[in-house]
């Protein structure tokens, strides 16, 4: 017993039987973000309100339109984890099921539509 | 043997003979902006994909972001990402097996709700 860490003994337990795993992705992910998320709001935020050619220009540099991308990309894998688990709480049988089917679409949706427009303006 | 009443048994009271306490007050207030977020992630999404397509999409969507209904979503947006951030290192704390008792938990909880008031004002001020 005493060669088992906590974490190894938790491994596999619960109904769904990959609760750890998603708990630590969402470690993960929000350990990402409380670096991203100030860099993101201290590098959008100044240019949020500025003309088009500016907003073009600014997000042409690797910098800001980096942040950005990762930004979205873990931000909404992190919300997709989230609301998954707030689903399965309030949403019961079939539903759940369509529900949680839904909101990862709209989720990697979301994050494609994003990447790909700060790429367009980036290059 | 076989269960009639399956799915139709009373339940026991929970939520609903519980005093509100700072700590599950906190934490589904975590949920709430951690979720909500989603409508400010949309309208940014929305706000580069517009400045990638053209000058007047970008108009579009830049006009409804940067107007007063815009200026209020924006903030609150602040303020909720603010206080799910000071709430999501609570949890990383939390993680470590440290700040548990309930006297150390609720000045936790009071840090993230001031907190995330401060950050946000702090945020408007600088950007």
């Amino acid at each position: 017993m005493r060669f088992l860490t906590d974490r190894k003994r938790a491994v596999g337990l619960g109904s769904a039987n990959s609760g750890v795993e998603h708990h630590w992705s969402m470690i993960l992910s929000s350990v990402a973000l409380v670096i991203l998320i100030p860099l993101f709001i201290f590098t959008f935020g100044p240019i949020l309100g500025a003309p088009y050619e500016e907003v073009a220009a600014y997000y042409s540099r690797p910098f800001p339109a980096i942040v950005a991308a990762l930004t979205l990309i873990v931000g909404l894998r992190h919300f997709a984890g989230g609301c998954q688990v707030m689903i399965e709480d309030y949403v019961h049988g079939l539903a759940r099921k369509v529900t949680i089917l839904l909101m990862y679409c709209l989720s990697y949706a979301a994050m494609a539509a994003g990447v790909f427009a700060i790429a367009r303006l980036a290059l | 043997m076989a269960d009639v009443n399956r799915g139709d048994r009373p339940l026991s009271p929970h939520i609903s003979i519980y005093r509100p306490q700072l700590t599950s007050m906190t934490s589904i207030l975590t949920r709430i902006t951690g979720n909500a977020l989603l409508i400010t992630t949309l309208l940014i999404v929305w706000w580069f994909l517009a400045a990638a397509i053209s000058a007047n999409a970008f108009a579009a969507a830049d006009g409804i972001l940067t107007s007063w209904f815009g200026d209020i979503v924006m903030v609150l947006s602040l303020l909720g990402i603010w206080y799910h951030t000071l709430a999501g290192i609570r949890h990383l704390i939390w993680d470590t097996v440290s700040m548990l008792e309930i006297g150390r938990a609720e000045m936790l909880g009071w840090i993230c709700l001031g907190g995330s008031v401060v950050l946000t004002v702090l945020t408007v001020i600088i950007v």
